[in-house]
């Protein structure tokens, strides 16, 4: 593989990394709640549809970005009243959102544009732009660095640099705030936080909120990035990956860049057969390298890769004691 | 200075009452059942007040109103001669009101300092409220001797320690008035001791304790002044030092109860059970039993003494074929399969073992199945039970509970009721009556009396040494080590999954016994 393959692969990764690192950050500020949210993939999709349809209609990809996180958050919202308030089965839950939202956004997209379940095309105004950071020109020139700046890390969509910059973001929130602090105790144990007076409720609430406003942003990407437009299951299982980059990177932001990265760079691989058979002097097939990245979250959702300690109330409706 | 920092709410004003809480005419009902009926109390600013009754006599829900986690259906509250509501736990904190909890409410992977400002955080940044409680923390623990390592994590905290964060928790929080709900059931006895020093020390820099107990020891050695509850009303308070634990108990119970075990010296027999380099492992393959050797004699009791969690649970469940081990354990002379399928709870029971198991919740009953088919639960081949090759003969079983019942004194005696429906010590009789009933060479018992009423535990204990006295063996394993020393005829400590060392009551003491059940080995 020469140097300007690699360029591209890694500029490919980073763009699959993206919807997975946005999905993966939801489910950290979730489950570090104490919420297991198998809900991202329908989140996402839902987001993604929403996000497609309002901006092939206005023609504003701001608009479909704003319709994104709200058909998210509806969807976060009943996740939130079924498991916290109704204190129901979390995963049932979420699977049972993951149904709907695989139905009804197809339906959705039917009914408003009927070509058969596909919103329009985007283009324009209703995509997100390639943004160039600076200097990138001026630095090709310095080697390796300077084309890996021009060629991977500019010319993407904001809302790639916006999941790169929430790592630290999620990071510093999580462990040098009060709220983090609060969120990640009533993940643990809810009565500590119940004890001291917070509500346990409310904190839960709050985390799946922000996981539904980060999946908005993933679904987004999905149809106005990544691609141009909403297609049927576009998805394709990335909120379940994402899941497993969660347990890849045990719960930690920082972990879950590296994790989706790595994810995003199987799919990238998988669009270049010509190269990994260059490597490895075999013909692998291409549904195989395409079911890589499923390989590896089945591996790591085995336990292979040591041991990952969930928050430890995860899963569990919080009822009061005595 | 601690004092500056801590002092606040006494310092401002004097207090208006020399009562740190007043409870005036609270009741509460749960459905049908009055939970607390018109209960009064006054409680003495600066006093330690032991809370004494049964178990569902109204002690946790009283508390529990007492820290915003119920609402009183009528009353009045009020702290320091002030009428308060306290409709949660945030009203009970700004009252002044600070509550350690039988099972901590403790993040396990968070740090000591994490935990103890966790509710109660300067601001939304973390840095300058660490920074706080860590000065706070020192000058604590240097009054009132709590120490612990502020950086230290909870899940690598021993129990007493944990509790000791708790302490820190409310004392960080200006605690006037510390409420500790049945605070030494996990401690080794030493600890206990530390935590009474802790607790004098808080009493004399004026803080009020209330101290909820069901060890009347505990009652005599620490509080100034006692009330004793029975099914949800108060029915006297006192000074500790004008009553006596005889003059308490009846006052729990209703009636006169003999607190000293009265039995004849042992007459040992042969060994009925020996045990040589027993081990078990857990299910992530953690050495829990860790090679135990000893004997029993018929018409004798061993006691197992040690502090919950070092092997004694596995010990019970290695002998009595719930979990595989290794060793070589010969009962009557004949060796017992310690793995595989020929290792199991039948065949021990057909051995001649029977097994009270220590939770009778999980491993003893099925809760929501009536008596009789609980008692029926192991034995349901016996003949007796059988209709013919094909059905049981359920009346058979129902008459046969409702002898039984009326044998170990069940109350209400009958045997269609769901075994949850029983209180606590009518639970572990019905357990006792199955198993004992069956005339075995060897009974395991394990926690014979936790969550088991005064009146019954009289009852269950002159049980276990009828049995011993019919020449039975009897292997006894009790955190309690009251129990342990007034019931066994040999003790036995375990410590981290090994034996410590044998002492004959007689002579020894709680003192010896608590340093072998903390791993220093008497000398």
């Amino acid at each position: 593989m020469d140097f300007a393959t690699f360029l591209q692969i890694s500029d490919t990764a980073l763009r699959f990394a993206t919807p997975l690192l946005l999905a993966c950050l939801a489910g950290l500020f979730s489950e570090r709640a104490g919420i297991f949210d198998i809900g991202l993939e329908g989140k996402m999709l839902m987001a993604a549809m929403s996000a497609g349809a309002v901006a092939a209609v206005t023609g504003s990809v701001w608009l479909g970005l704003f319709a994104a996180i709200l058909g998210s958050l509806l969807f976060a919202a009943v996740h939130g009243l079924a498991s916290i308030t109704f204190r129901g089965n979390q995963l049932i839950a979420g699977v049972a959102l993951n149904f709907v939202a695989s139905g009804i956004t197809v339906l959705i997209a039917e009914s408003m544009f009927g070509q058969g379940g596909r919103t329009p095309p985007l283009e324009g105004a209703a995509r997100f732009a390639n943004i160039e950071l600076p200097l990138a020109e001026t630095l090709r020139a310095i080697p390796i660095l300077g084309p890996f700046y021009a060629e991977v890390i500019s010319g993407h969509t904001i809302l790639v640099y916006v999941a790169l910059a929430l790592v630290p973001i999620s990071w510093w929130v999580l462990f040098r705030t009060r709220f983090g602090l609060r969120l990640r105790a009533v993940g643990e144990n809810p009565a500590s936080v119940d004890t001291a007076g917070v509500s346990v409720v409310r904190l839960r609430f709050s985390a799946v909120i922000i996981a539904g406003v980060l999946c908005g942003l993933a679904g987004a990407y999905m149809s106005t990035g990544l691609q141009a437009g909403f297609g049927r299951e576009m998805t394709a299982g990335r909120g379940y990956i994402a899941l497993a980059a969660l347990i890849f990177a045990k719960w930690r932001p920082w972990q879950a860049l590296w994790a989706t990265l790595l994810f995003g760079f199987l799919q990238a691989l998988a669009l270049r057969p010509d190269v990994v058979e260059s490597m490895t002097r075999l013909a692998i097939p291409v549904p195989f390298l395409d079911a890589l990245p499923y390989i590896l979250t089945v591996i790591v959702l085995a336990g292979f890769v040591g041991k990952a300690i969930p928050p430890r109330a995860g899963g569990e409706p919080y009822v009061k004691e005595r | 200075m601690a004092s500056a920092d801590l002092g606040g709410r006494q310092a401002t004003a004097a207090p208006a009452s020399p009562y740190a809480i007043e409870l005036k005419g609270i009741s509460k009902a749960f459905g049908s059942v009055q939970a607390n009926k018109d209960i009064n109390i006054a409680i003495p600013r600066g006093t330690i007040h032991g809370i004494i009754g049964e178990n569902g006599a109204g002690k946790s829900t009283l508390m529990s109103i007492l820290y915003g986690f119920y609402r009183a259906d009528s009353g009045q509250i009020l702290v320091n001669g002030a009428p308060v509501t306290i409709p949660d736990s945030q009203s009970a904190i700004r009252a002044g009101i600070g509550m350690v909890f039988q099972h901590f409410k403790l993040a396990q992977n968070f740090t000591v300092l994490e935990n103890v400002i966790l509710g109660a955080e300067d601001g939304p940044m973390l840095n300058s409220s660490l920074a706080k409680a860590r000065k706070i923390l020192a000058d604590l623990s240097r009054e009132y001797e709590l120490d612990v390592d502020p950086d230290a994590l909870i899940e690598d905290l021993s129990v007493g320690h944990q509790q000791r964060v708790e302490i820190l928790k409310a004392l960080y929080r200006q605690a006037e008035i510390l409420i500790l709900d049945e605070p030494t059931g996990v401690l080794t006895p030493d600890e206990a001791d530390h935590l009474f020093r802790i607790l004098r020390g808080l009493r004399d820099q004026g803080k009020t304790i209330v101290l909820i107990t069901h060890k009347l020891r505990e009652i005599m050695e620490t509080t100034d002044n006692v009330s004793v509850m029975r099914r949800g009303t108060m029915v006297a308070t006192v000074k500790t030092a004008e009553t006596s634990p005889e003059a308490l108990a009846e006052l729990m119970v209703g009636r006169k109860v003999l607190l000293e075990v009265v039995k004849n010296p042992a007459k040992a027999g042969n060994v009925v059970l020996s045990v040589k380099d027993l081990a078990v492992k857990d299910e992530h393959g953690v050495l829990r039993l860790k090679g135990v050797s000893f004997d029993i004699r018929a018409g004798e009791i061993l006691g197992i003494a040690g502090v919950a969690g070092n092997g004694q649970s596995e010990l019970l469940e290695a002998l009595g074929g719930i979990a595989p081990a290794s060793g070589l354990v010969v009962l009557n002379g004949a060796e017992l399969p310690l793995a595989g399928p020929q290792a199991n709870g039948k065949a021990r029971r057909n051995a001649g073992i029977a097994h009270v198991p220590e939770d009778r919740q999980s491993l003893g009953l099925i809760m929501d199945f009536a008596a009789w088919e609980n008692v029926g639960f192991g034995y349901h081949d016996d003949p007796r039970y059988q209709k013919n090759a094909w059905l049981m003969d359920n009346d058979a079983l129902r008459a046969d509970t409702a002898a039984k019942m009326a044998t170990y004194d069940v109350r209400p005696p009958i045997p269609t009721l769901a075994a949850k429906s029983f209180s606590g010590g009518n639970q572990q009789k019905i357990v006792v009556a199955r198993e004992m009933d069956r005339n075995p060479d060897l009974l395991l018992i394990g926690q014979p009396t936790r969550g088991v009423d005064i009146g019954a535990i009289e009852f269950i204990h002159k049980q276990i040494i009828a049995l011993r006295d019919a020449g039975k063996a009897v292997l006894l394993v009790s955190v309690e080590l009251d129990e342990i020393m007034s019931l066994s005829d040999r003790v036995l400590v375990m410590f981290d999954g090994q034996i410590m060392g044998e002492r004959l009551p007689a002579q020894t003491d709680e003192r010896e016994l608590g340093m072998m059940m903390a791993g220093m080995i008497a000398k």
